[in-house]
């Protein structure tokens, strides 16, 4: 480890701000671009099996009256 | 080789085969980038000029190079989608535009919060610069263009050349710190020649420039798998995946 203490690595020779300000903004960029397909796909599938209970449901429901 | 070609046109098997990299490659691309980033803020001794500011370049070098890699796949999904009308080819240059958006965007805006203590400045209107913020336009357009059109075929040719036109600006990105005069530095990693960076340096670098392109191909993936689903939702393998819970 190349810093003395936590002050030493949150300051870094003022610089800190700077650094900590664009690894935190690269590291939510980078958890959007992984979350954002997930949730699409998965959001997806749910509604798309509601869809086929919903048209099972409609097309065995005369026949049960 | 031809039955390659033809699996890869199956959207089933490309399904199938993406869930089973990304099973292995998601873990170990997470695992790349925690390595990368812990090494480039904690291990490294800080640069003689630059001081610890440098410490960005660990995020801003991969996402600009794997940015303009980003736009290869694209273009050349695109063309291909346009000379042999593969289906695939569309949905994959679909997938890339908004992960190429979301890198350039990673290296103009460290590029630019690393500008105001080494140059004194957010931003100059190099040659450099603004090419990747056409680059960035370009990204976007592409994404912008594909909502814009409600036929899937005519959206995907219209991106597909608004790509290849864009292709002018590659060669332009990299040669712009050669042919004009700038702020912004050459590059310090040579293929031909000495490289003007000390291994320290250079090996943490080397790791998250990999960790980036390994990004790049899951989220790809990802995308891909989200836009299949969507295009082939009236088919069997489809619905059962639903019915199933999203299971594969």
């Amino acid at each position: 480890m190349y810093f003395q203490s936590m002050n030493d690595l949150l300051y870094m020779d003022g610089h800190g701000a700077f650094v900590w300000t664009a690894y935190a903004i690269t590291i939510i960029v980078i958890a959007v671009i992984l979350i954002a397909p997930l949730r699409r796909q998965r959001g997806f599938l749910r509604q798309l099996a509601g869809e086929l209970r919903r048209q099972q449901g409609a097309a065995s429901s005369p026949g049960d009256n | 080789m031809w039955s390659f070609f033809h699996k890869l046109g199956s959207p089933p098997w490309l399904y199938g085969i993406s869930g089973s990299i990304l099973r292995w490659l998601l873990p170990l691309t997470l695992l790349a980038l925690t390595t990368g980033l812990v090494w480039g803020l904690l291990f490294t001794a800080p640069d003689f000029r630059q001081g610890n500011s440098y410490r960005i370049i660990y995020i801003h070098v991969p996402a600009a190079v794997v940015a303009l890699a980003g736009y290869y796949v694209m273009a050349l999904a695109g063309a291909v989608n346009l000379i042999w009308k593969m289906k695939m080819a569309d949905v994959a240059m679909k997938a890339a535009a908004p992960i190429g958006a979301a890198l350039t965007f990673i290296a103009l805006l460290t590029g630019a919060i690393w500008g105001k203590p080494t140059w004194g400045t957010w931003w100059v209107w190099d040659a450099r610069i603004t090419s990747m913020l056409i680059l960035l336009f370009l990204y976007l357009g592409v994404v912008a263009l594909y909502e814009a059109f409600d036929n899937k075929e005519a959206a995907g040719k219209a991106c597909a050349v608004l790509s290849l036109v864009g292709m002018v600006n590659i060669p332009i990105i990299y040669k712009s710190v050669d042919w004009w005069y700038s702020l912004h530095q050459p590059a310090s990693i040579k293929f031909t020649g000495e490289s003007t960076i000390d291994p320290s340096m250079l090996y943490p670098l080397l790791l998250m420039i990999t960790a980036f392109y390994a990004l790049f191909t899951c989220c790809l993936l990802m995308n891909m798998r989200a836009e299949l689903l969507q295009r082939e939702s009236r088919t069997n393998w489809v619905r059962k995946l639903a019915r199933d819970g999203g299971r594969d």
